[in-house]
């Protein structure tokens, strides 16, 4: 039995090194087009895409700089931990990812001045900066254009190469118009990239579908030289409430010649931690690839995708995706057909789609949300959610539960504190009911501890 | 010369025949005490409660717990035990007697000259019924939480409670800090706090009284101060079984005298102090002779007055040249107390932090408790007046309240009487913990049916407080936690539907619970908090 098992296995992985050879032919034919360049498998070199509008050559994996590590000062205070940054970004460099993602917003508002620091100490034409206008509170044009200025002068730097105007969609239509129309700042952007200090002018999208039309409908004015937008396997075609599905989105970016960055290639990891079941499904399917790699390849392998931004907090991540990318193995339609089939099983378990952004931090009333929310989903991962009494495993996932979630989010900070104000809902790019949410696990924990 | 060995070799023989019983007797004595005293101990330190299902009677056949539960039962075996065999309650059950010989014990480990530091001294018997006699009378008067200083056992559940339970949950919490690491459940964190400043310097300075006078001279609290050993003192004059000196055996070498902790010995008469002797056995032990037993009375030898060999120049001054050094010491203890105890409230308060762009956390203020006009208790207190009778404040609840809402008073007429406050939990609805574990009668046995229908106070709303108000959002929290369904949202403004609602009470529904008050955003005092009832009622 034993050794059948084997030669099936090696069978299997002779079967699949030949797919991935013709992938990699599929992929050189499309280099003719200019489209892409792909280093032969065995160099292990970073795959590169071209952008079509500035000729940039830029690697299919991006850095993310919202999830930067952090640690604490002297006084306690949250701040990242600026040496291991610098590690991850001289590793990421060396290894031919060149280009990185920022917001003032992010990591509390430190993410812009940590990631400039990293960056310093290499010659500025070997990376492409990118960063947004997060203009949320308060959206007149002065704030706007300060923000701008102030990231110029974090990053420290006279030009960015990609600027996006920050969540479009993020409260609908009317948001847009407000925050980037009839103040200007669309006119005084553009007026910005003539002058050279914007390489790449283009947005980052989370919202419903008449939102995307209109902002996408402005590229005969605006020219938008990218879009980011949120693509994985399972948003693919089952995009969480009311956002819009990426096939929709990419194929709307991909008939008007727009480069796609991607966002959340991973879901905040929750591609990486899959129930137990759907990993048992993707590691039969390949044991020798990892987990997340899966979903990685099928971001990579869209030809208009000009890169795929992971937020890798820790080195082992980031050794693993450029490993993933270095090069690409594209999927196959076979394989493609399996991820769909793996995104309906996985909307079977009732994770919440938090993808721990943070967007929706801090809450005023002191909820630590998203640590609510993962902790939910990680125990919906482990099968730690017991739902009837009398069953043989209940006694176990309620200490289970109860335990670990003391351990994740201090008392003060659980989901039976949440008031229900809904401050927060218009901050979530993935459009969750939060307080629904939270409401919800407080009874389910209240109920375990009730049951004693 | 060979004869002369084989004699002695011989006298030896019957003499350690004898003495194997003495050995035995004091071996099962500190086996037992050591047994007793670890469980009762580790009942004040298990805070999961789960000690309680099988050693909890080890707090209830205390002696004074047992009085004022009205436990017949307990109180005449402990009676009958004491005139049976003497006062073994005070050297086996009792833990703050065996506490005092841990303590005396470590002074005489020290240097073996120490371990014969003690001399007779006659009975302090105005102290001694003068102290039980204000003790009956300030519990008669209804003030059991003063007269409760006093009381062994819970004076030992306020060290234990104080001193050794922080100990323990620390250890507990790195313990979970480990398992966490490697996601295990079989440990977690529990919050460490100061409960009551007034109750941990009572505690602290028990303990020191306590160490300074068991460190000198053995038992000298239990003969002079404490009410339950002055009883059973009373008693064990008349018990069956006592340890009886034969004049004839004894060589009048006084090590008996000078190795007993209850100084109840008299070398020079050759008589023993019966209602000071704790039973330990420690004279029988030691007397090379073999002249000390443990008979019963029948068989009691009579004591010739033969004049002893070594006068004993007893130190007869033991009480107030004690408590010159108590004075001093007990105020050195209160600077440190105070000092640790300001650390302790740092650790506790939540870590603040700023405000910032995208994630962070906002800072948190610590809850303040209400002014409440009436004290809250406990569901099975039945009134304050029951409970305040019957309280000894051995803070056994407080130790094994899992949702940190029982907490020692700091009102003078009922110190460290527990109380229940709602800043870092609830009274959990699923929990009887008080209820199961109490000793003594305040809070009687409630089962989790009955907790859901006593009243034991209701919420008051003050709207200046609600964030609904001061914050302009909708809110309702403790609507959304009430597990009696007694608060009813209703708008703001009346007839318009679209304000935002606010909270009312049922006052008919509410048991007093405390969810919403805990639940309530408002910081640092709560929009709505409950307020006691002075004798509880089911609803």
């Amino acid at each position: 039995m034993k050794d059948s098992g084997k030669i099936i296995s090696r069978r299997e992985f002779l079967k699949r090194s030949g797919a991935g050879a013709a992938a990699l032919g599929l992929a050189a034919a499309g280099c003719t087009s200019g489209k892409e360049q792909e280093l032969p498998e065995g160099t292990g070199g970073m795959t590169l895409r071209t952008s079509p509008t500035t000729g940039d050559k830029v690697s299919l994996l991006g850095y993310g700089c919202m999830r930067w590590p952090m640690t604490t000062d002297g006084d306690g205070n949250e701040i990242i931990d600026q040496e291991q940054v610098n590690r991850l970004v001289d590793k990421a460099l060396a290894s031919g990812v060149n280009y990185y993602d920022t917001s003032p917003v992010y990591c509390q508002g430190q993410s812009e001045k940590a990631t400039a620091i990293a960056l310093s100490g290499h010659p500025r034409d070997s990376y492409f900066l990118a960063t947004k206008l997060s203009n949320f509170s308060n959206w007149s044009r002065e704030n706007s254009i300060l923000m701008y200025r102030k990231s110029l002068e974090n990053l420290m730097t006279d030009y960015i190469d990609y600027y996006l105007l920050h969540s479009v969609g993020n409260g609908g239509k009317e948001h847009f118009i407000a925050r980037y129309e009839e103040n200007g700042m669309i006119d005084f952007l553009m007026k910005e990239r003539e002058a050279g200090r914007i390489r790449n002018l283009g947005f980052s999208f989370h919202g419903n579908k008449e939102s995307f039309d209109y902002v996408l409908g402005l590229h005969e004015k605006v020219h938008w030289d990218f879009v980011q937008i949120q693509m994985n396997y399972v948003d693919w075609r089952h995009a969480a409430s009311r956002n819009v599905d990426a096939e929709y989105l990419y194929a709307e970016l991909s008939s008007r010649g727009i480069p796609a960055v991607i966002m959340e290639p991973l879901l905040g990891g929750r591609l990486s931690n899959v129930p137990e079941y759907i990993a048992d499904r993707l590691k039969e399917r390949d044991p020798y690839s990892s987990v997340a790699s899966w979903a990685f390849r099928f971001a990579g392998t869209f030809p208009d995708v000009l890169t795929v931004l992971s937020g890798m907090t820790y080195m082992e991540h980031l050794d693993e995706n450029i490993r993933t990318y270095s090069p690409l193995r594209p999927l196959t339609e076979d394989d493609l057909g399996f991820l769909e089939e793996t995104a309906v099983l996985m909307m079977q378990y009732p994770a919440v789609p938090c993808n721990d952004c943070k967007y929706c931090m801090p809450c005023p009333y002191g909820i630590d949300i998203p640590a609510v929310l993962l902790h939910y989903n990680k125990c919906v991962n482990e099968g730690n959610i017991a739902q009837n009494p009398g069953s043989e495993d209940y006694r176990r996932a309620r200490r289970a539960y109860l335990v670990s979630y003391d351990r994740a989010v201090e008392k003060v900070r659980q989901a039976d504190h949440c008031i229900g104000c809904k401050q927060c809902i218009p901050h979530c790019p993935q459009s969750i009911d939060i307080p629904h949410e939270l409401h919800r696990i407080a009874r389910y924990v209240e109920k375990l501890k009730r049951s004693v | 010369m060979q004869e002369k060995r084989k004699l002695v070799f011989l006298h030896e023989k019957v003499h350690s025949s004898n003495r194997l019983t003495d050995v035995m007797l004091r071996k099962t004595r500190i086996i037992l005490a050591a047994i007793a005293f670890t469980l009762i101990t580790m009942l004040f330190l298990d805070f999961t409660g789960s000690l309680h299902r099988w050693f909890g009677w080890l707090a209830k056949i205390q002696f004074l717990p047992a009085v004022l539960a009205m436990n017949f039962a307990v109180v005449s075996i402990l009676v009958i035990l004491t005139l049976l065999c003497g006062r073994v309650y005070c050297s086996v059950i009792c833990p703050l007697g065996v506490m005092q010989d841990i303590i005396s014990w470590a002074h005489g480990r020290a240097k073996k000259k120490n371990r014969f530091r003690f001399s007779w001294s006659p009975a302090k018997n105005w102290l001694r019924y003068g102290m039980l006699a204000i003790f009956i009378a300030v519990a008669a008067a209804g003030l059991m939480s003063i007269a409760a200083l006093i009381a062994p056992y819970s004076a030992y559940g306020r060290i234990a409670g104080s001193f050794l339970a922080p100990i323990w949950q620390w250890g507990n919490n790195l313990l979970a800090w480990f398992a966490g690491r490697v996601d295990s459940y079989a440990f977690y964190s529990t919050d460490v706090w100061m409960k009551s400043l007034p109750t941990f310097i009572i505690a602290a300075m028990t303990l020191i009284v306590i160490f300074i006078l068991a460190w000198k001279n053995g038992r000298t609290w239990c003969n002079t101060i404490c009410p339950v050993g002055t009883v059973l003192g009373f008693l064990s004059r008349f018990s069956l079984f006592k340890p009886v000196i034969d004049t004839e055996k004894c060589r009048n070498c006084g090590l008996c005298g000078r190795h007993c902790k209850a100084s109840c010995i008299n070398m020079k008469e050759h008589e023993i102090d019966y209602s000071r002797c704790v039973a330990c056995f420690d004279c029988l032990d030691t007397c090379r002779e073999g002249a000390i037993s443990w008979s019963p009375v029948w068989k009691k030898k009579n004591s010739s007055k033969v004049q002893s060999r070594d006068a004993l120049t007893g130190n007869d001054d033991v009480i107030s040249h004690d408590s010159a050094h108590a004075g001093p010491c007990a105020d050195n203890g209160r600077r440190t107390f105070i000092a640790s105890a300001a650390m302790a409230l740092t650790a506790a308060t939540v870590k603040a932090q700023e405000m910032k762009v995208d994630g962070g956390l906002a800072a948190i203020q610590d809850k303040k408790a209400p002014r409440r006009m009436t004290p809250l208790k406990p569901a099975g207190s039945v009134s304050l007046k029951n409970f305040s009778e019957h309280c000894t404040a051995c803070q056994l609840c407080v130790s094994v309240c899992p949702n940190q809402v029982l907490r020692p008073s700091g009102n003078l007429m009922t110190l460290m009487q527990p109380e229940m406050s709602f800043e870092r939990g609830w009274c959990r609805p699923e929990c009887t913990k008080c209820s199961e574990v109490c000793p003594s009668g305040p809070i009687r046995p409630v089962t989790v049916e009955e907790k859901s229908s006593i009243q034991i106070g209701h919420a008051v709303v003050i709207y200046e407080n609600c964030v609904v108000n001061s914050d302009g959002v909708s809110c309702g929290n403790c609507a959304r936690h009430c597990p009696s369904g007694a608060i009813r949202m209703v708008h703001s403004i009346p007839g318009d539907k679209s304000s935002l609602m606010i909270p009312t009470v049922v006052e008919e529904r509410c048991i007093g619970c405390g969810a919403c008050e805990n639940l309530c955003p408002a910081r640092p005092f709560s929009a709505i908090y409950v307020e006691g009832h002075e004798v509880h009622k089911r609803i």
